[in-house]
């Protein structure tokens, strides 16, 4: 009780409205679903580490009790004895990744620069064209690129997955709301000085939006790293880290420990990257919203 | 640029004899000649992987087409079947309509309450706890030990928990059974939804002007929820349109968590969603003319839900 008239009286010289029973009951409900967020997480970095026979105790156990190495020892061993080797899966994934994010970050911020800051005709029309894609999902227009990539050639190749991420509408939307808050009288004075649009774009405008970029990449990265590569790519020596999780997994008991690795693998990347990356992409999210 | 443009056009156009708009069009064009040449590379692409598909989507959905012969003209045909003959659709469509209603509204309620509740903490257990949020979204097929958690045996990690807790003898067959389906996908799906809109809510709340809490308490703003009522939210009113755009979207999309925990097709269709049913004409049976029929329909179900709820969000606070 004494810890409750303190929290009040600490809520009461900042702010005035707030019950302390409020408080505390919001915060309930925060540790309870906080705990309904992590546990398949915080789940799925023990089970990477559990000897066999702990995944298959009854009644299952959460944590791990004696940790082991071996689940990342066999998944190696089991990668390295298939007919596609798991340095090739992984490097499959990492240069799909890699090309597609530089690639639409670089696309995505030329496009930007002048819907957010060149008065031209059709500007209006090009950037609502991009709000209204963001309002279906590209699973409306599978079909369609499929035949479209057949027409390029490019069924079967690296240019299937990557070259269409490049033309990602969500990041060109937040790429161009970030652009808007860049003051217009840095520009003036290199238009001044004699620069081009170009080179007002390279050294003034993207230095800028760094934080923007690393949005985009955040982004690119869930679509990227988690491909299979679906129905574009069919050899096996394309295809990627998250379809050799998806073989694994369906090998089923045997390869509970193996799997549980190579998940786990896959999870660490994208959040790490978010673990670096996160001050920065809040900073451009303050920006995303919708104009009226 | 904007204010150096309009004299120019005025004086170019005083001195020569009145130029046709054709030739305005092409002059404005060539002065802003930079501006379209670093458009281009991204609206070329974007041209060729949305907006043409988007069309041939559209003219397909009008034919037969198996991808081995010419498409063949058949007018409404794939549509009076979609809505008159295919049952599976309609549970499809059924199955899609419930994820809307409930995940989708679920889910933003969530990424708003909880970018909320977080806004009050320190900046340090805050950069924790958007992460702890944030990071199902974006660890990929992580989902995937959701089987293990509902897995249908007694090593299912539920199970376990209910027969040690004595609720159940037997361990129960959580995804094949169609009672169970569907509920267990909205929660694996609320689980992934803490995504974009999330933090972009977060983003939102730390710019929302003090001073206006200020005004509001001299105002006579009694509690919390006022507050959030008449100053948070209308004050965040982008990010909260812009929120919405994304959950709709992906509460409409339903299809990949479902055909890896339900199975493909699932148990009497109880996961199947109108993605599911597209997917299923498209890359397994090739009717690409009925697929792009469905594809069309969903196209239009989630444009216009969304453009309604835009419409209904400039309302909040008022």
């Amino acid at each position: 009780m004494r810890f409750v008239a303190r929290l009040a009286s600490l809520r009461l010289q900042s702010k005035v409205n707030r019950s302390v029973w409020g408080d505390l009951l919001l915060f309930l409900f925060l540790a309870v679903f906080g705990a309904f967020m992590a546990l398949p997480l915080v789940y799925s970095i023990n089970n990477a580490f559990k000897p066999l026979d702990e995944l298959f105790l009854f009644p299952p156990r959460f944590f791990v009790r004696n940790p082991t190495m071996s689940n990342f020892t066999d998944l190696f061993h089991l990668l390295s004895n298939s007919w596609v080797p798991f340095l090739r899966y992984a490097f499959n994934t990492v240069f799909i990744t890699a090309v597609g994010t530089i690639g639409h970050v670089l696309l995505a911020s030329a496009a930007a620069f002048p819907l957010a800051k060149h008065k031209f005709r059709g500007n209006k029309i090009l950037f609502s064209v991009i709000v209204l894609a963001l309002m279906f999902s590209p699973h409306v227009t599978a079909i369609p690129n499929y035949m479209v990539i057949g027409q390029l050639g490019w069924i079967d190749t690296y240019s299937a997955i990557i070259i269409p991420a490049f033309a990602f509408p969500l990041g060109l939307y937040l790429m161009k709301q970030f652009m808007e808050q860049i003051p217009d009288a840095l520009m003036e004075a290199a238009k001044i000085d004699g620069a081009s649009e170009y080179r007002i774009f390279w050294t003034i405008v993207m230095p800028l939006v760094k934080p923007a970029w690393l949005t985009l990449t955040i982004l690119l990265f869930q679509i990227l790293w988690g491909t299979d590569g679906g129905t574009m790519i069919y050899s096996e020596k394309l295809k990627t880290l998250n379809y050799a999780l998806g073989q694994i997994v369906s090998g089923g008991i045997a390869r509970a420990g193996a799997g549980a690795a190579v998940a786990l693998l896959l999870m660490s990347v994208p959040i790490l990257l978010f673990v670096f990356t996160q001050s920065k992409i809040i900073q451009t999210m303050a920006t995303s919203g919708m104009k009226e | 640029m904007k204010s150096s443009d309009a004299p120019v056009v005025a004086a170019s156009r005083s001195v020569h004899k009145e130029p046709g708009k054709l030739a305005i069009l092409l002059n404005d064009m060539r002065r802003q000649k930079h501006s379209y040449i670093l458009l281009a590379p991204y609206y070329l692409l974007f041209c060729m992987f949305t907006v043409i598909p988007v069309i041939l989507s559209l003219v397909i959905s009008f034919t037969y087409f198996n991808m081995l012969e010419f498409p063949r003209w058949i007018g409404w045909q794939n549509y009076t079947r979609l809505f008159l003959e295919d049952d599976v659709f309609l549970i499809a469509l059924k199955n899609t309509l419930l994820f809307v209603v409930i995940t989708g509204p679920v889910s933003y309620i969530m990424c708003f309450i909880f970018a909320w509740l977080i806004n009050d903490l320190s900046p340090k257990v805050r950069a924790f706890v958007t992460l702890v949020f944030y990071a199902p979204s974006i660890s990929g097929n992580i989902y995937f030990i959701w089987l293990i958690i509902f897995s249908g045996d007694m090593y299912g990690y539920f199970n376990g928990f209910l027969m040690k807790a004595g609720f159940t003898e037997e361990p129960i067959l959580w995804l094949q059974d169609p009672k169970y389906v569907l509920a267990i996908i909205m929660v694996v799906q609320v689980w992934l939804s803490l995504g974009t809109s999330f933090l972009a809510f977060i983003a939102g709340l730390q710019n929302v002007d003090h001073t206006l809490y200020e005004a509001g308490a001299i105002d006579g703003i009694k509690n919390r929820w006022q507050e959030l009522w008449y100053i948070t939210l209308p004050s965040m009113r982008p990010q909260l349109m812009f929120g919405a755009v994304i959950q709709i979207t992906s509460s409409f999309a339903v299809a990949d968590v479902s055909m890896n925990l339900a199975g493909f097709p699932s148990v009497q269709y109880a996961g199947h969603t109108i993605v599911t049913h597209l997917i299923d004409y498209g890359s397994i049976r090739f009717e690409m003319g009925y697929a792009s029929a469905i594809a069309t329909v969903l196209f239009a179900i989630m444009l216009g839900t969304n453009l309604l709820t835009q419409k209904l969000l400039r309302k909040v606070g008022e």
